[in-house]
């Protein structure tokens, strides 16, 4: 029973076919398979077969256990000190000893803190580095969206004008977005090198040398944010577009009506600009929240994840742990994990922002 | 205070000269409406008087300030627009206190205005809605409550009927003639329809590619229009002309004479004209009255029937148009054979040719 409209339909999924197929081999198959591999021990190459281990994968990466340990104590009972400070007993006790401390074994120390008595409690975790990469990762979203976002939308509103010469300007800061995010980072090298970078002779020659040079990639309280100051750079322009678009949804006439009433800039921007931005904002800081917890260009180019782990980053681990270390199934969990964890983040901006009657 | 004067006004966009030496007195308390065609520059002359754009030259006075360079807001006028720019995320009730809140008055005072706006618009139990649940003619209130509260000493109105169905313009127009009754401050109302206009004003600027036409009260205009653009602008339907050529200019009248109708003497209206001159004798469709020895003679093209009045579109001999409009129900079949006559003293002579 051929009659036109399944003959029709044949055309049109023969039409679809390579762009679906290309979709099924890239994006759904992989997803599926990584899911999958994340409860094996799969690695790139190996000779042994695959075999099913559970969600191991999963402990290992989110294993975290706390342990609070009393001050060492000399023969009269006071606390031995060492440099001003109460002296602990060693970690290894613990963290080697799979039969009497399970809970601890291989983990190590992600961070701790001193309590009341002469007493410090210590984080375990049996993946540190996956554990500072999350928060690197978070830290940057946390900065990275709402100052790209604000830096964006003044920006948008400086250039929605009709002057001449706007679309210079236009240009100009759409520019960074068209440069890939590889060669950005390369020449931003040059810019933070810690001998004779840009940046270091700026400062030097604003401060008439007053200012030492930093090591901008190499210190590690600096290189986190020099790697966030210029990931807002190069996103800017682009967001500045999405925000520009929502900026001219805006009737001229609400403008002159709230100008004809006696708004200041201020009032203008808060009952007139803002409101009527309120769905650009909204899928602003979705895309700006999505593209930051990819982070990844930015640190393979510039600083592999260093100094002391101070820039590792979600993705980078992921890559890190599929390629560099071949173990596809841990590489495959982190990812599964960034899935879970961005998706749910969007959900919960989508529940926040959701139209209230 | 709410007295205005425009004194040689002048817009220029770039290039593009919009708005040529106007001279306008509208005084306080009055009435007074533009009308022209579209793109004759009402809207833009209303928004050089709002302060949304500079003066090219010339000066505007509101009550006795020079007002050219102040802000909208230093100038104490309300706007309507004809897009109503009503704020889509804000209720009725904050649209319409907007001024109020910006100007931080008090919670009570912001109350009591609102009350007492949405009471004279008859909107009270609209107040807690979204624009967007609101028919056009509601927001069209809404627009005019925001102007009320403030308590301006001029409202200016750019085409407010333009975007409602026939049936709400008629009640909205009646209900800004009533609102300007009460309030009795100056309004300016832009619009290009000329029975908004006569109906509405006290006084008319009839303006055309951005001159001033002719200015006045909407009987004297009717009665006694300055030109050809004015006498077909004003009236429904439109005054017919006729090409005339002038005889003889006697006391009070002129002497034309046509091709399609015999000797006419026309009032002259203080208007001169010298023998031989071409001229355009006009008159308007009420005048013509079915006549079987009228001059006017042709065929019916097309007849409506209003019931208590018949327009006939006729085709004179040389293909001249003609309207007529009859006070009565007559029935008439196109292509049959009418004749018109009329009462020269009603008619008007003009020296231009369109
Ligand atoms: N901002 C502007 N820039 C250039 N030309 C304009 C501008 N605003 C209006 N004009 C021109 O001025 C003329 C009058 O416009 P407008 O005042 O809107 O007419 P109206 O309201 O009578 O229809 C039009 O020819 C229009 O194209
Ligand atoms: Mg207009």
């Amino acid at each position: 029973m051929a009659n036109s409209l399944t003959r029709q339909n044949r055309a049109g999924w023969l039409m679809a076919g390579p762009a679906f197929a290309l979709i099924v081999v890239f994006l759904i198959l992989p997803f599926f398979m990584a899911v999958a591999f994340s409860f094996t021990n799969q690695r790139l190459v190996s000779p042994n077969p695959t075999e099913f281990v559970g969600t191991r994968n999963y402990e290992r990466l989110f294993g975290i256990a706390t342990l609070t340990l009393e001050a060492e104590r000399d023969e009269t009972g006071a606390v031995v000190m060492r440099d001003g400070a109460p002296v602990y007993p060693r970690l290894r006790g613990f963290t080697r000893d799979q039969e009497r401390y399970p809970q601890y074994f291989r983990k190590r120390e992600w961070f701790s803190f001193e309590r009341a008595g002469n007493r410090r409690t210590y984080v375990l975790a049996s993946d540190v580095v996956f554990l500072k990469a999350v928060r690197n990762t978070v830290l940057f979203v946390l900065v990275v969206a709402p100052v790209q976002a604000g830096l964006a939308l003044g920006l948008a509103m400086l250039i929605n004008r009709r002057i001449a010469g706007i679309n210079v300007f236009r240009a100009i800061y759409f520019m960074p977005v068209v440069i890939s995010m590889v060669v950005v980072a390369m020449l931003w090298r040059f810019i933070y090198d810690g001998n004779d970078g840009i940046l270091n002779n700026l400062l030097g020659a604003m401060s008439f040398g007053a200012m030492p040079p930093v090591d901008w990639l190499g210190n590690p309280w600096t290189a986190l944010p020099a790697i966030m100051a210029m990931s807002i750079w190069q996103g800017v322009g682009f967001h500045m577009i999405i925000w520009l678009s929502g900026l001219q949804t805006i009737p001229a006439s609400l403008y002159e009506a709230a100008e004809i009433e006696g708004a200041s800039r201020w009032q203008t921007f808060r009952y007139v600009t803002w409101p009527g931005l309120r769905n650009t904002a909204i899928l602003i800081m979705i895309i700006i929240t999505m593209q930051a917890f990819t982070l990844y260009p930015q640190i393979a180019v510039m600083t592999q994840g260093g100094p002391l782990d101070s820039t590792q980053s979600v993705v980078f681990q992921m890559v890190e742990r599929g390629y560099g270390k071949q173990d596809i199934a841990g590489g495959s969990t982190i990812s599964v994990f960034l899935f879970l964890f961005v998706l749910s983040i969007s959900l919960l901006q989508g529940w926040l922002t959701r139209q209230r009657p | 205070m709410g007295a205005i004067s425009l004194r040689g006004i002048n817009k220029r966009f770039g290039a593009t000269h919009v708005i040529k030496d106007v001279n306008i007195e509208i005084e306080q308390g009055e009435f007074c409406v533009f009308v022209g065609p579209s793109g004759c520059g009402k809207s833009t002359l209303l928004r050089l008087i709002a302060g949304l754009e500079d003066i090219t030259s010339g000066e505007l006075r509101i009550g006795d300030r020079v007002v050219n360079h102040l802000q909208p807001k230093e100038r104490a006028v309300a706007m309507v627009f004809q897009s109503y720019a009503i704020f889509p995320h804000m209720t009725v009730r904050e649209n319409i206190a907007f001024g109020l809140t910006i100007r931080r008055e008090s919670r009570a005072e912001i109350d009591r205005k609102v009350s007492e706006a949405a009471r004279m618009l008859r909107m009270e139990d609209l107040l807690d809605r979204r624009p967007s649940q609101l028919s056009g003619g509601q927001r069209q209130r809404v627009a005019i409550g925001r102007a009320v509260v403030r308590d301006p000493s001029v409202f200016l109105f750019d085409e407010p009927l333009s975007n409602l169905d026939a049936a709400l313009r008629m009640s909205t127009r009646q209900e800004i003639a009533a609102l300007h009754a009460q309030l009795k401050t100056t309004m300016i109302y832009v619009t290009h329809d000329q029975v908004e206009a006569m109906t509405l004003a006290d006084k008319i600027v009839v303006l055309k590619e951005g001159r001033v036409m002719q200015i006045g009260a909407p009987m004297d205009l009717y009665h006694n229009p300055a030109n050809l653009f004015v006498a077909g602008f004003l009236g429904a339907p439109s005054m017919n002309f006729l090409p005339v050529t002038v005889e003889a200019q006697g006391a009070r009248t002129v002497t034309v004479t046509g091709d399609m109708l015999g000797r006419t003497e026309v009032p002259h209206r203080g208007r001169s004209f010298a023998p031989g001159q071409p001229a355009t004798l006009g008159i308007r469709p009420q005048y013509l009255r079915p006549d079987d020895s009228g001059a006017l003679r042709g065929t019916v093209r097309v007849s409506e029937r209003l019931g208590t009045e018949t327009v006939v579109d006729v085709a004179l001999a040389q293909g001249t148009r003609l309207m007529a409009a009859l006070a009565e129900d007559v029935i008439l079949t196109p292509g049959a054979p009418v004749a018109f006559g009329f009462d020269g003293y009603k008619a008007h002579v003009f020296a231009e040719t369109p």
